[in-house]
């Protein structure tokens, strides 16, 4: 019987066979994920830093938003698991041409493409492309519109068990523009399946999407009240757009209020750790010697998203 | 059906392979049964070398056929493979499709000098053409059955059989 | 023209209070008889209505029909069809089209069409501004003289409060009713989804619910200045019904109507962004949709339309935010307003006046009604029957429906429209 939570994500006997979103996700495919990834850290360690396992696959990166970052670490994940990558930056050909979206993604299923990673500006583009392609080729979210970013979720939240253990008794505080956020949003959903206790908002009221209480997090636009005993600050990347849509006035003042400092920073636990999905802006989200000092654990986060990406494929692929 | 003794088999292999051990050999048990096995002939053996341990779930040749095996643990071979004589340890010796898998693992690692096959059970009905170099006894197992290795709390190895 | 005796059916007008069995007699394409035939009368044909009721064809108050300019997504003749094959006999269409209904060449054109076709009856609704831009007025009385029943913007914003106060002085200065859908362009802007919880979880950008209020307010405030007739479209906020309340209490001369889809959807049919539910104004949240229910079974909101909007398969498939808002009504509009009607425990003569005789009275026309003398516009129809929504049973070019799947009351088994028959389902 299908959940209709899995909302297409999961078989009708509970295999993943898509990863769109964190959210509804049971907590024992994301340990598993998680546990997965694990494995694979070792890999990189040795001579041939490659498994055999995707091997005659073929994954093409189709990246409707740009991102050079995100399609290089999925593309190391894909070939490291052996697979064939095929890199298409669609923003540059067939849909500005006027083809659909939906028949773009009909003639790549006809080149034997056997996963998707998939990247778009709007919301839902992911589950639309699920939908229409089926569960025997498999879509992976790279990140679409402010809904979600499940990689991402689920490398954040290896990076916080790798350091931290046990989210059982842990504050994590969210700092930044959630109201665009989909690292926020997919992030909140993983720490409430793995059953952190609280799980903290920090920014001004222009920044929080309405209700943000429901998606289960404390609001507090205090950034010193929420960084009070936290053991890991994640910062959110702000964009320079915000400052044009009148929800900012400047970087300089939101940096004042909302930029991690190490002074700001020593309200935390003296053991937190402090994270950022990248790329970070220095000196408007945080300040260059928290980024390089001794909480910080920004690049580790970027060896274990390759892990974790590998994880990801690796179980995809099987299904 | 009347088991063997695994831990008699064990003492067997012990002595088997202690003429032939030097203090470069290196010994990988294959996960998990094969880890097992392998940690008590290490220890017995007194090996230079640490151990290492195999998952294979990664090198498989089924897993377009089952996806991704459920629990995969992590590889570690805490030592340089180039060029080193190696002892694969693994439980029971079936259709040899483990071993393969084992042995494209350990090349990823390096060029080893030599691979000898350590198992403590053969139970036939290859599939692959994979034979042991070291082994405690052969047993024929009906089909439809799986031969696996047991270690209680207490580290006694006891052999088992279970459906498939 | 067919004399027609309906017979053996059973008769709800509301206008009239009437939920009775009773015959029908048409003749002249007119009502000429109740119950019992008029003297002389011989019927051409008799139509057999045992066990359905009898009432008065739909008034619609807002279909599109896409023509002029719009051909890719419907027609004409398939939306005429559509509505007759609804049960719907007098519709209002938006002036929305390609181009707006912004000159008298342009609805004589659509009308002379229209009544050619011979099914439903059409009255336009013309552009309160050129093009609807929102900046110059449009010919209002030249265009009312070719028959235009109001004055609208459909759907493009009206953000300078100054030439919506000078749209409505001249309005009201010839006595013309303008239609307004509230919902304030900078507080919309960007918007595709209702601006709570569901919203939030998506990802989608939101429309509040203040950006109708708030816009309402000056709307409400302007109606008090110029006395201009306003009919609010489209209502979608829990507050916004309380406002139309306050308002009708001080008698200010408003009437409103909402979607029949906004009766029984919320933000929560959204599901995983399906985009049938990407909709203008959007979905709101279950209190709004009671709050909107309850608001039309008290009278508060005058009718229930389906906002009829064919939208083409292409324009659906795309991501949630991409996609074109809008969903198909004609055919659903019957359907939609039984199933509202028994969950509000009302009774069918109460719950159909919603869609025949008030807003026949909002759009001031003869229809609406089957009194004797009435035009013979009439929706026969099994109340007791349920159907399931499929793009093959739907007549209308947009297959584009929330409702897909759904199971719904009321199948229609004759439309006449002045007295002949449109539509008899095979």
């Amino acid at each position: 019987m299908t959940n209709p939570q899995s909302q297409g994500q999961l078989s009708a006997n509970g295999e993943l066979v898509h990863l769109l979103t964190l959210e509804g996700l049971p907590r024992e495919i994301i340990v598993r994920i998680l546990d997965t990834a694990q494995s694979f850290l070792g890999v990189t360690e040795r001579e041939v830093k490659k498994v055999p396992l995707l091997r005659g696959m073929s994954v093409f990166n189709v990246f409707f938003e740009n991102s050079t970052r995100t399609r290089t670490t999925f593309e190391i994940a894909a070939k490291r698991l052996s697979a064939d990558v095929i890199n298409l930056n669609v923003s540059t050909s067939s849909t500005t041409k006027g083809e659909t979206l939906l028949d773009t993604v009909d003639n790549l299923a006809a080149m034997h493409a056997d996963m998707f990673v998939v990247r778009h500006s709007q919301s839902g583009a992911a589950h639309m492309i699920a939908r229409h392609v089926g569960p025997e080729r498999h879509v992976i979210n790279a990140g679409d519109g402010r809904h979600a970013h499940p990689t991402q979720g689920l490398l954040d939240a290896y990076t916080i068990r790798h350091y931290k253990k046990d989210f059982s008794g842990l504050t994590v505080a969210i700092v930044g523009d959630i109201l665009h956020s989909r690292v926020a949003r997919s992030l909140i959903h993983v720490l409430n399946i793995l059953g952190t206790p609280e799980v903290r908002v920090i920014a001004p009221q222009t920044l929080l999407p309405a209700g943000v209480e429901s998606l289960g997090v404390r609001v507090f636009p205090d950034m010193r009240k929420g960084l009070a005993g936290a053991d890991v600050v994640v910062m959110l990347r702000l964009q320079n757009e915000r400052m044009r849509g009148a929800l900012l006035p400047s970087a300089q003042e939101f940096f004042k209020y909302y930029g991690l400092t190490p002074e700001k920073l020593a309200l935390a636990k003296p053991d937190a750790i402090v994270m950022h999905p990248g790329p970070m802006n220095r000196g408007i989200e945080i300040d260059s010697a928290v980024a390089d000092g001794p909480h910080s654990v920004i690049l580790p986060q970027v060896t274990f998203g390759i892990a974790v990406r590998m994880a990801v494929m690796s179980i995809l692929g099987g299904a | 059906m009347q088991l063997p003794d695994a831990e008699a088999l064990c003492a067997e292999l012990v002595k088997k392979l202690r003429p032939v051990v030097t203090p470069a050999t290196g010994m990988v048990g294959i996960h998990t049964g094969g880890a097992w096995l392998a940690e008590r002939l290490h220890r017995e053996l007194g090996l230079a070398i640490p151990l290492g341990r195999l998952d294979i779930s990664f090198y498989r040749d089924d897993y377009r056929k089952s996806g991704l095996h459920k629990s995969v643990k992590a590889s570690q071979i805490p030592f340089d493979v180039a060029d080193r004589r190696l002892l694969l340890v693994d439980d029971v010796l079936y259709t040899g499709r483990t071993i393969r898998a084992a042995m494209n693992e350990l090349f990823d690692y390096g060029r080893p000098e030599s691979i000898a096959l350590v198992a403590l059970i053969d139970r036939g009905e290859r599939q692959l053409p994979i034979c042991p170099q070291y082994c405690g006894a052969t047993l024929a197992v009906a089909k439809g059955k799986m031969l696996r290795l047991d270690r209680n709390d207490a580290g006694k190895l006891s052999l088992r059989l279970d459906d498939d | 023209m067919t004399r027609v005796h309906i017979k053996g059916g059973r008769l709800v007008d509301p206008k009239h209070g009437v939920d009775r069995p009773a015959d029908l007699y048409i003749a002249e394409g007119r009502v000429a008889g109740i119950a019992s035939a008029p003297r002389g009368f011989e019927a051409d044909r008799v139509v057999d209505a045992t066990g359905l009721v009898v009432a008065p064809g739909l008034v619609d108050l807002s279909a599109r029909l896409r023509e002029p300019g719009l051909e890719y997504k419907a027609t004409l003749e398939s939306e005429m069809v559509a509505a007759v094959a609804g049960g719907v006999t007098s519709l209002a269409c938006p002036p929305d089209t390609d181009p707006p209904l912004d000159e008298p060449g342009l609805v004589e054109m659509l009308t002379r069409r229209a009544s050619s076709l011979n099914l439903a009856r059409v009255y336009p609704v013309g552009a309160l501004t050129a093009k609807l831009e929102g900046e110059r007025l449009t010919e209002m009385a030249e265009l009312r003289d070719h028959g235009c029943i109001a004055f609208s913007q459909a759907e493009v914003p009206l953000a300078d409060t100054q030439i919506l106060w000078r749209a409505l002085q001249y309005a009201a200065t010839f006595g013309l009713a303008v239609w307004l859908r509230p919902q304030d362009p900078h507080l919309a802007k960007g918007g595709v989804a209702h601006d709570g919880e569901v919203a939030t979880r998506l990802g989608l950008p939101g429309i509040p619910a203040f950006a109708e209020t708030i816009a309402l307010g000056a709307i409400l405030q302007l109606v008090r200045v110029t006395g201009t007739r306003v009919h609010l479209c489209r209502l979608s906020a829990r507050e916004s019904v309380e406002m139309i309340r306050a308002a009708k209490r001080d008698a200010l001369p408003v009437t409103c109507d909402v979607s029949a889809h906004h009766l029984h959807l919320s933000e929560l049919d959204l599901g995983y962004f399906d985009s049938h539910c990407h909709v203008v104004p959007p979905f709101r949240s279950q209190r709004d949709r009671e709050a909107l229910s309850a608001g039309l079974a008290d009278g508060t909101i005058d009718a229930v339309c389906s906002d009829h909007t064919p939208v083409d398969d292409d324009a659906k498939q795309l991501p949630f935010g991409e996609s074109e808002p809008g969903t198909t009504g004609l055919e659903l509009l019957l359907p939609l307003t039984l199933k509202w009607s028994r969950e509000a425990r009302l009774p069918l003569v109460q719950a159909l006046a919603r869609a025949t005789s008030e807003p026949a009275r909002i759009l001031g026309i003869d229809a609406g009604h089957l009194g004797v003398g009435a035009p013979a516009d009439i929706c026969i129809f099994d109340p007791e029957t349920y159907f399931t929504v499929a793009p093959s049973g739907l007549r209308s070019q947009g297959k584009n429906t929330p409702f897909l799947g759904y199971e719904l009351p009321g199948v229609v088994r004759w439309t006449l429209v002045a007295g002949e028959v449109r539509f008899e389902r095979g």
